[in-house]
């Protein structure tokens, strides 16, 4: 191994383990540094060149994390060349519109666009005394997100699916139909991150952006299932890069979806069992939590600027385990989950939403007088409740067979079959927040107002009083009117699409 | 002393040549001076925790050490601050640098620049010991605050000052050399002194029902609130930070969310103090290290808060500490010990996680204060185990370490049953000895009440069971009125909407007059039953539909509401019998 101090550039290295590489000694790196790697190319030619970063060092050792294709590096004659830079990427509006590989670079045969700024990708935590309290409800058009689970704009807040279930679908069918009320003609963006994501599934999220016609207002960062799996810990942070330069810079409401979480988790335990880490549960890293954060945690809003960062991840449990480690970090770092269930897919009902584990933290900031309707928070806690009784005896009848029910118990349980096929499997249509609820009381209309004790009594004897003599109305008066206004909005131009 | 980083690992790092340097010191690494603090010694090599981000630290860069342990600032200024987890006041740092956590700040925890008023409690002459009161100090917008000489601090008054003084200032000269000033610094990891402790036998008032009645603690008591994600272990413990019967309230955001923090906020400075009409902000103290913030500083941020929380014991106040969570403290613990390569434990947690969190619970207490007075620290610490299981390491350790567990469930959750305080899993050892307090304050009966209650919630259990095999129609009418009656004790009285301004916090009184009305309507009603009235008709009377709606009713109004309600069911099951 011989070192050149000048250049900062080591020829041959010491050791090279999974994915990462080791330096004897060797000039002074610094921690997260970039580092390239060149092959020894053919005659005397250069060769290739490989990226990587250091993770650690020690007066004896410099550990390098590489973030491509280790296979083909021999160690003794690659040489190794420390920038004593930092991981950034050169960020811009310009991105729009565009397809970058996991690292950010071009994969669409373009130039790099141009850059703004140069930030680095591990990003900074935003301070807490800066953050703006989120409290824009963004209407999904999905009855059990917008109705049961509230999406606000700033928060994170991932759908956890199964092998094979329609998460992607889901994910998409809101990038694309997903608007805020009144926003008129605000920008938004969409950032799209795909990681170790098979052809399939970032070729179906495509297809539905450009459908939309959103493309053009969507970065694209790809780290393909036949990509280097090391480069999926760089390519959701260089998204996110690029979030929040869009959101904070230019003011863009950004809609950021990562997609597969689990995915991007398997490198973090890849790299950390190379490492001789000891390991957590089931191998995952102690710092996953940790790691996931700094993710997770990019999204918000900030005091004083007009833009957004808004997270919808997409996460496989391995499974179907909800308190597998991948799904359980996730959910004590993120504002909620949308939970997608086996059972009713299997079922039929589309799209197949768990509500019970389901959560929208932020629902309270969202949902409401002045935000969606005075009677959100108390239908959705009462359809809740009911739904949480259904199951229950759902359960208990498959024991003691139907006809030992009691009256009560058939009518808990026909609600939750109706609550299910109606409420929840609505396809792929898009349902205002008024109907959703609309829907709501209707199915509520089943039971004696004595049943409905979570719904004030002020708001049931108005409700009443409205004219619920019979069944309740189809839509409460004026709601038309609202969708129409919004509609116009959305007309209007960027209203409609993605928050 | 100078010395050179010789390795870098994560939030770790080992440097050379700071000969002398002592465990705990803090020290400046590299170039840009990021804050550290030694937590090993190895002959010449130092390990020092970093508490900034170390990306970019290089080996080679100098490393000086301070010559001082890590401490806290103690002063009048910390009411209503919000700081990370080194006590880095964190709106002052956005106002200098920008809405994003940069590295290498330095900037004292207490503003400086802010003008204060002392006035002396002492003349020239007077003895002064540690822990009596010399002064207050004032200042436009901020809470009175009185001025303790510190622990160690005693002798005779020299000279005094009055009107405007700087915090670091002396306010009160001793004879010798020494002074007190409005500011003291304590290091973090070393409990503040006390004359004695006290018996837990006040109970810290939580607001919460099911708290109160069932797993109560006392001033100066621990309990520990585990419970999977999204269980409600957050919403409790704001909860308790807003209600909770405390004159001072230290929280700690633990490595959670930042927007959990905008939305404390946002809503602190609007809400009332009960206790004093004040804005609610003005008796709280925020430690704030989120999830993506240094983890190093996250290990710290538990014992910035505890010491802030023993300053304000040490005036005689009765102080809440809150952690949420301490789970997220003992990985940031974990994460340090696996780059030192220490032999792990469990779960890869240190063997030293125990004892750890034992020591750190004992900081509590209710006691005598070396000035004599009487003041509490009460600490809640949140649990997230993994899986929401509770036979983890952290949860263990914990449940040695303190009076109760407040054990939170996934199932209750999910049906929107808030708190979820799982009844069945939860205790408080102290529930016996403060059982007189609440005999005494609240009502008489009070404790065969609660039994009552606990042993409707075990006779439901047993008959749901029943139930699941064959159905509940073939239960008799009694039977079933006891799942109805617990039914209306679960939703009626366990359940207490957050939300709902008049039952956010309900007053012990309230909660034993709620907790009749429910035990007497099933106890009459069963008597109805035992008469031959069907239980339909009994359930249709319209009382059930009321007797759930209780916790809606201000408590100002719930003797009388009781009253009437009192009345109705007399009649309308008086009527139901006659027929
Ligand atoms: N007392 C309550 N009243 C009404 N809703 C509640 C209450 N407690 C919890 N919730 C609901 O449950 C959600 C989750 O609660 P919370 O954030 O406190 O969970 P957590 O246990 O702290 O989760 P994590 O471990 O992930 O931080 C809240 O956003 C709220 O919707
Ligand atoms: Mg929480």
């Amino acid at each position: 191994m011989t070192t050149d101090l000048v250049t900062r550039r080591v020829r041959g290295a010491g050791a090279l383990a999974g994915p990462l590489l080791f330096l004897e000694g060797g000039p002074r790196a610094r921690l997260g540094e970039v580092v390239r790697i060149a092959l020894p190319g053919e005659h005397g030619a250069p060769g290739e060149e490989r990226q990587g970063q250091v993770i650690a060092m020690s007066r004896e050792r410099i550990a390098i994390q590489v973030l491509e294709e280790t296979r083909g590096i021999p160690p003794a004659r690659a040489v190794v060349t420390l920038t004593g830079e930092v991981a950034r990427l050169g960020v811009s509006r310009a991105m729009l519109g565009r397809i970058l590989d996991g690292m950010g670079r071009p994969a669409d045969g373009l130039p790099p666009p141009i850059a703004e700024a140069r930030p680095f990708i591990a990003g900074a935590a935003i301070n807490v005394a800066r953050r703006e309290k989120p409290s824009e409800f963004i209407e999904t058009g999905v009855s059990a997100i917008d109705g049961l689970n509230t999406l606000v704009r700033g928060q994170k807040l991932p759908i956890f699916s199964c092998a094979g279930l329609p998460a992607g679908r889901l994910a998409a069918q809101i990038a694309c139909q997903a608007r805020v009320r009144g926003a008129g003609a605000e920008a938004f963006a969409v950032v799209f991150a795909a990681m170790g994501a098979p052809f399939r599934e970032h070729h179906a999220f495509l297809e539905a952006f450009r459908t939309a016609g959103v493309l053009d207002r969507t970065v694209v960062f790809l780290n393909r299932a036949d990509d280097p799996p090391i480069e999926r810990l760089m390519t959701p942070r260089c998204a996110l890069t690029c979030a929040e330069h869009l959101a904070f810079r230019h003011g863009l409401h950004v809609l950021a979806i990562l997609t597969d979480v689990t995915s991007y988790c398997e490198a973090l335990r890849e790299v950390a069992l190379a490492r001789d880490e000891v390991p957590g549960r089931r191998g995952y890293p102690g710092y996953m939590y940790t790691d996931l954060a700094t993710l997770f945690e990019r999204a918000g809003r900030i005091r004083g600027r007009p833009g957004s960062l808004t997270q919808l991840s997409v996460l496989t449990m391995p499974d179907d385990d909800l308190t597998h480690p991948i799904p359980d970090l996730t959910g004590y770092i993120t504002e909620g989950q949308i939970v997608l269930s086996r059972e009713l897919d299997r079922r039929g009902v589309q799209p197949p939403i768990d509500v019970l584990p389901s959560l929208s933290r932020l629902m309270g900031l969202g949902a409401g007088p002045g935000k969606t309707r005075e009677d959100h928070r108390p239908v959705a806690d009462q359809l809740y409740a009911l739904y949480a009784r259904g199951r229950d005896v759902r359960r208990m009848a498959a024991i003691v067979g139907a006809a030992n029910l009691g009256d009560e118990e058939k009518r808990l349980l026909a609600f939750a079959e109706r609550f299910e096929a109606e409420l929840v499997g609505q396809g792929g249509a898009f349902r205002t927040i008024e109907e959703t609820l609309e829907l709501g009381w209707r199915l509520l209309g089943d039971f004696p107002p004595s049943a409905l004790t979570r719904i004030p009594e002020a708001l049931l004897r108005a409700r009443r009083g409205a004219g619920a003599a019979g069944p309740p109305p189809a839509e409460a008066p004026g709601a038309a009117v609202l969708r129409a206004g919004a509609d116009a909005g959305a007309a209007g131009g960027e209203g409609r699409g993605a928050p | 002393m100078s010395g050179r980083i010789v390795q870098v690992a994560g939030p770790t790092v080992v440097a050379e040549g700071l000969g002398g340097a002592a465990l705990n010191e803090v020290v400046r690494v590299g170039q840009d001076r990021l804050l550290g603090e030694v937590i090993r010694i190895d002959g010449d090599l130092v390990t020092v925790q970093v508490y900034e981000e170390t990306a970019g630290l290089a080996l080679g860069e100098p490393a000086e050490g301070m010559g001082a342990p890590l401490a806290a600032e103690l002063g009048p200024g910390l009411l209503g601050a919000i700081f990370d987890g080194v006590q880095r006041p964190l709106p002052e740092l956005a106002a200098r640098e920008g809405d994003f956590l940069g590295r290498g700040a330095t900037l004292p925890a207490l503003d400086r620049a802010r003008a204060w008023e002392f006035e002396p409690a002492v003349r020239p002459g007077d003895a002064v010991a540690p822990g009596s009161r010399v002064g207050t100090a004032r200042a436009a917008g901020a809470p009175e605050h009185p001025v303790h000489a510190p622990p160690g601090t005693a002798g005779r008054v020299a000279a005094v000052r009055s009107g405007g003084i700087g915090l670091e200032e002396p306010a009160v000269t001793l004879e010798g050399a020494r002074s007190i000033a409005l500011l003291e610094r304590w290091p973090v990891r070393r409990p503040r002194p006390v004359r004695r402790r006290l018996a837990p036998d006040v109970p810290f008032l939580t607001g919460q029902r099911v708290l109160d009645c069932f797993f109560p603690v006392s001033a100066g008591g621990t309990a520990v609130v585990p419970g999977g994600f999204g269980t409600g272990k957050t919403v409790l413990e704001q909860s308790l930070a807003k209600w909770a019967a405390a004159d001072v309230v230290v929280y700690v955001g633990c490595g959670e969310r930042g927007n959990e923090m905008a939305e404390v906020l946002d809503e602190f400075p609007r809400l009332e103090d009960p206790r004093t009409g004040g804005p609610l902000l003005d008796r709280t103290v925020l430690v704030v290290n989120t999830s993506n913030m240094p983890v190093a500083a996250r290990e710290a941020s538990i014992y910035t808060g505890c010491t802030i929380a023993e300053y304000f014991r040490d005036m005689g106040r009765s102080v809440a500490l809150m952690i949420d969570s301490t789970s997220r403290w003992a990985e940031a613990l974990r994460e340090i010990a696996a780059r030192l390569e220490e032999m792990p434990g469990e779960e890869g947690y240190p063997t030293y996680l125990a004892s750890r969190l034992a020591r750190f619970y004992e900081r509590a207490g209710r006691a005598e204060t070396l000035g004599g007075g009487e003041g509490a620290v009460t600490m809640v610490g949140a649990i997230s185990p993994p899986g929401g299981d509770l036979s983890e390491p952290v949860t263990q350790c914990s449940l040695r370490a303190t009076g109760a567990l407040w054990a939170l469930s996934a199932d209750l959750a999910h049906r929107r049953h808030f708190p979820a305080v799982d009844w069945t899993a939860s205790f408080s050892l102290e529930a016996e000895q403060l059982a007189a307090w609440f005999e005494r304050e609240a009502g008489s009966g009070y404790g065969a009440l609660r039994d009552e209650a606990v042993r409707l919630l075990q006779r439901e259990r047993e008959l749901a069971e029943v139930a699941e095999l064959v159905g509940t129609e073939s239960l008799q009418d009694a039977e079933r009125l006891v799942l109805e009656s617990a039914r209306l004790l679960r939703e009626g009285f366990l359940r207490q909407s957050a939300l709902d301004p008049a039952d956010a916090s309900c007053p012990p009184g309230k909660a034993f007059e709620m907790l009749r009305l429910l035990l007497e309507w099933h106890r009459r009603a069963s008597a109805a039953v035992g008469g031959g009235v069907p239980l339909r008709a009994i359930l249709e009377t319209g009382v059930p539909a009321k007797l759930l709606r209780l916790g809606q009713i201000p408590w100002q109004d719930i003797r009388r509401a009781g009253e009437a309600l009192r009345a109705e069911v007399a009649d309308a099951l008086g009527r139901l019998e006659v027929e």
